[in-house]
């Protein structure tokens, strides 16, 4: 296909807003599938591949409309995976950005239309579900105009539901995204803006070629990370995979690479042909790397095993997931997991949990640091218990945060974002009503409850969407806990120290009213370094007898005494305390520390 | 028909006037038609259990209930119709002990009487549901005094709800006044469920810190008063100079040493040869059944060898004397011996083959006990 008859695409919309339903029109409207294919939401349904031994999920699909080749990219819906959105959206020209009539924006959308309008896209916008009762297209497209700096009246009205409009949309894909730039003649380039992982066929890598093309049986090498490969086939979804002969400059489609690991070919890298190898990768590849980071243990230590193959399993199909085995003296063996926010946290958790059946206990979750120590060694931090002590120096991620409120919230969100350490940057009036606040803060304010509190200030009106934005040097503190005298190492942390204090009393606190009464007094302290800042003590039991014993009362002393023995032996000892495991929890489990 | 080994008989009377808030025996309020039957059941169960009883008998308990409810002839024809045993005793609630019961008992055998005082601040009294007041517990007293007892023990409750520690340092010292050979103190137990906890329960929550001392409080107070706290809830009188009497209750010490025994009645449990059972503590179906002298339904529980060892120690280590751990070695955690030796809880004999709690240990008798056993 010559390049000015291909366009490529991807759609931009909040969860919701009617991307899928979008798609399906499309599809549908293009005969891509016929109306007996036509199911609802194909794009999101696996079933289709999964009838034919193929279980993964198309990335993109290629669809005709009136002699063009138009190629839908999808791209994953949040902010976690904003480096994946953006690769995404390199190997378009153009997007359609799609708005609720009755919703209007959403941070979410802002912050991919910006990463587009970055990515030197065209936009395209839409306003759907036009023909809601509740709809107000009008405010809806003045809004969408003024975000992406469109005349109102070229912001296209549709209803994906009923197919009005849908065809002007494919019109105005075709008239108003330029074509593809490229060279077919030069070494072939072709950029990796997703993979997924078959049990089948190994590595699937969708791919946009940008120079040259590829065949199957091709030997190719991904450019940055050094990995070598046959492509076992090339070809493209439309809406199920068909093998092509060749993927030509411009063109989108998939590369079957037979490797057993997505992580040996990253989303960025630069396909090329090892017979006739291009010089320079194409821009804007970057290892990807987590920032928040929490222990992941099974509730019962028996699944240890489980969790290490389950976790195995999801790395196979998610490059950016990260675990090492990690001991915590309170929670026994476990993982420390990295992930790229809050929300892949969830995901990973969920999947674990649903598709793997684990019973888990998450940690409160806590960032990545880079810390200089007083040797001059640099070194990155994922757990507070790693803290060394003796620090030059420590950095914590900062990210943009886009905060999107009717205006009567503004106050209560300039609040939340000054107790959180946040920098004002700006705030725009995106309509009458709804104002963008643009912040800066440190990743550890809002990996804990930042969200929730949000929502609750502002009755759930606020969105929210942020992207990392790099390093920054604070005044951090390590605090630690001891019982009797004992470092707990799963309680140390890392805060602020202006909340130092406060964090270090409510640790203290709870831990008092969780940790029963022993033999002896037990102190619980709150230390940073060897300066205690709360402590309180638990104090010792006086009495612990059942009054009456005699011969009708016996059984039921034993078993009351053994019920006690099985308690104690869930006790985690730290020292010569004992501690049930709850107390633990209360402190670090992530939805304890929701509550 | 000897043979057997329980040295040890209880019989269980259930009737009783009305029932406390905070109790948890098997009691029968009213149907004082049915004493008679009651004890025409006991004799015919006693003659099928008859068996397992030694030719003579240690210890005989009348517990209830209230036995000195039951109609006192029937109370005699059933006293005379026990086998007779060196320390017989009867629990009595305060109002029912009169001059003719207290006769009644001497005459019939009776050697013991433990008295349900429970408190003597009327306020108290009344949150418990009794219905003696301390008087009633003084006219007991000097009845028996009367009938010539010279072994009365008075039972005392602490921990009541609105209980101030002057209120129990008064009980206290109004039950020494009577001089009594044994007290037997109990911290109440408000279960969860019950009515009395439902009405109770928040004060309780509100006075648990306050009252924590109480435990140490009654021990002091009775233990400077000359009495040897020889149990965890038990305390007598130091045998005096002149006739040497060991004073503990004879009864309970079998419980707590392992000891086989027999129990009679309604909801009674036995004990014997590694074998517990309960009899039912249905009224009617247990007349039912020993009218036609059948053995009345029970609930059998057998205790391995193990769990055996396992009561022996925690029964044990309730009383003041070392528990010689001969035989039961497997049953304790050394470890855990080691442990609470270095915090000051237990001690073990100078040849390591017995084991006791140390005085704190006692108050926390309970959570020691569950980290001892292995």
């Amino acid at each position: 296909m010559e390049l000015d008859r291909i366009r490529n695409f991807s759609i931009i919309a909040h969860i919701d807003h009617g991307k899928s339903t979008l798609a399906d029109r499309i599809l549908e409207l293009t005969e891509t599938v016929t109306g007996r294919e036509m199911r609802a939401q194909v794009l999101d349904s696996m079933e289709l591949e999964r009838e034919r031994g193929i279980t993964i999920k198309a990335q993109a699909v290629r669809v005709t409309w009136k002699g063009h080749e138009l190629n839908l990219i999808d791209t994953p819906g949040h902010v976690d995976f904003t480096y994946e959105v953006s690769r995404s959206l390199q190997a378009c020209e153009g997007a359609l950005l799609v708005v609720d009539a009755a919703q209007g924006t959403e941070a979410q959308t802002v912050a991919n239309a910006y990463l587009a309008i970055e990515n030197d896209l065209e936009i395209v916008p839409v306003v759907n579900k036009i023909d809601l009762p509740q709809a107000d297209p009008d405010a809806a497209a003045a809004e969408i105009a003024e975000l992406v700096g469109e005349d109102p009246g070229r912001v296209l009205r549709i209803s994906a539901k009923t197919g009005e409009g849908v065809a002007e949309v494919l019109d105005a894909l075709v008239e108003r995204i330029p074509s593809p730039t490229g060279d077919p003649g030069a070494p072939p380039r072709a950029l990796v803006f997703d993979s997924a992982y078959d049990q089948y066929r190994g590595v699937v890598a969708f791919v946009r070629m940008v120079d040259g093309s590829f065949s199957a049986r091709e030997p190719l090498r991904a450019m940055a990370q050094g990995t070598r490969f046959e492509s076992e086939e090339v070809g493209f979804f439309s809406p199920t995979m068909r093998a092509a002969e060749a993927l030509g400059a411009g063109e989108v489609g998939y590369v079957i690479t037979g490797l057993k690991d997505v992580s040996r070919l990253r989303v960025g890298d630069t396909l090329t042909s090892e017979r006739n190898p291009a010089s320079e990768p194409l821009p804007g590849y970057k290892d990807v790397k987590p920032m928040v980071f929490a222990g992941l243990f099974p509730t019962d230590s028996d699944d240890y095993p489980d969790l290490r193959d389950a976790l195995e399993k999801l790395k196979l199909n998610d490059a950016a997931l990260f675990y090492e085995p990690e001991t915590s003296q309170a929670l026994g063996f476990g993982f420390r997991c990295g992930f790229l926010g809050l929300l892949h946290m969830e995901i990973v958790r969920e999947r674990l949990e649903r598709e793997f059946d684990l019973d888990l206990i998450v940690t409160a979750p806590n960032v990545a640091y880079r810390v200089l120590t007083k040797a001059g060694e640099e070194v990155e931090v994922h757990n507070p218990a790693e803290m060394p002590r003796e620090v030059e120096r420590v950095e914590e991620p900062y990210i943009k945060a886009s905060i999107i409120v009717p205006k009567d919230y503004v106050g209560p969100v300039m609040e939340l974002n000054t107790e959180r350490r946040g920098r004002f940057d700006h705030m725009e009036y995106l309509s009458e009503e709804r104002v963008l606040l643009v912040y800066e803060l440190p990743l550890a304010e809002i990996v804990l409850d930042y969200y929730d509190q949000l929502k609750s200030r502002t009755r759930g009106y606020a969105s929210f969407d942020y992207d990392v934005i790099g390093f920054r040097e604070g005044k951090l503190e390590r605090v630690d806990v001891l019982i009797a005298g004992e470092l707990v190492d799963a309680l140390s942390l890392i805060v602020h120290r202006d909340g130092a204090y406060a964090r270090g009393r409510a640790l203290v606190d709870r831990l008092r009213e969780e940790i029963p009464r022993q033999f002896f007094d037990v102190a619980v302290q709150a230390a940073i370094g060897s300066r205690v800042i709360a402590r309180e003590t638990i104090k010792a039991k006086r009495k612990d007898v059942l009054a009456k014993c005699y011969g009708g009362d016996i059984t039921r002393k034993r078993k009351l005494l053994e019920r006690q023995k099985a308690g104690k032996k869930r006790m985690k000892q730290v020292g010569a305390v004992e501690v049930p495991q709850e107390a633990f929890l209360a402190v670090l489990n992530l939805d304890g520390s929701k509550k | 028909m000897s043979g057997g080994r329980a040295r040890h008989l209880y019989v269980h009377l259930p009737f009783c006037a009305s029932r406390c808030g905070y109790c948890d025996f098997v009691t029968v309020v009213g149907r004082s038609g049915q004493h008679a039957a009651y004890v025409d059941a006991l004799l015919a169960e006693l003659e099928l259990e008859q068996g397992v009883l030694a030719p003579r008998l240690e210890s005989l308990f009348l517990g209830g209930g209230t036995p000195t409810l039951t109609e006192p002839r029937e109370l005699e024809r059933l006293l005379r119709a026990l086998p007779p045993a060196e320390e017989v005793n009867v629990e009595a609630n305060p109002e029912t002990v009169t001059p003719e019961l207290a006769a009644l008992l001497r005459d019939c055998g009776v050697t013991r009487v433990s008295l349900g005082a429970q408190s003597f601040q009327p306020r108290l009294l009344t949150v418990l549901d009794r219905r003696a007041g301390p008087d009633d517990v003084r006219s007991a007293v000097y009845a028996l005094r009367d009938a010539n007892f010279d072994n009365v023990s008075l039972d005392l409750i602490y921990g009541i709800p609105g209980q101030s520690a002057a209120d129990l340092d008064a009980d206290l010292s109004e039950a020494l006044a009577l001089k009594p050979e044994h007290l037997s103190c109990y911290e109440l137990e408000a279960k969860p469920g019950t009515r009395f906890t439902h009405a109770h329960g928040a004060e309780l929550a509100r006075q648990a810190e306050a009252m924590e001392a109480y435990f140490e409080r009654v021990v002091a107070g009775l233990t400077e008063a000359g009495f040897r706290w020889y149990e965890t809830a038990n305390f007598c009188r130091q045998p005096s100079p002149a006739d040497g009497r060991d004073l503990r209750s004879r009864h309970n010490l079998a419980y707590w040493r392992g000891r086989d025994y027999l129990g009679l009645g309604i909801g009674a449990v036995s004990t014997i040869e590694g074998r517990r059972w309960r009899t039912t503590p249905r009224l009617g179906r247990y007349l039912a059944s020993l009218r036609a002298r059948q053995r009345p339904e029970r609930e059998v529980e057998p205790l391995a060898e193990q769990v055996r060892r396992s009561e022996r120690v925690l029964l044990g280590l309730r009383l003041d004397e070392p528990l010689p751990l001969a035989g039961l070695a497997e049953a304790v955690d050394p470890g855990a011996v080691d442990r609470l030796e270095r915090l000051g809880l237990v001690q073990r004999g100078e040849a390591g083959d017995a084991l006791a709690l140390t005085e704190r240990g006692r108050f926390l008798g309970g959570g020691v006990t569950a980290e001892l056993l292995a």
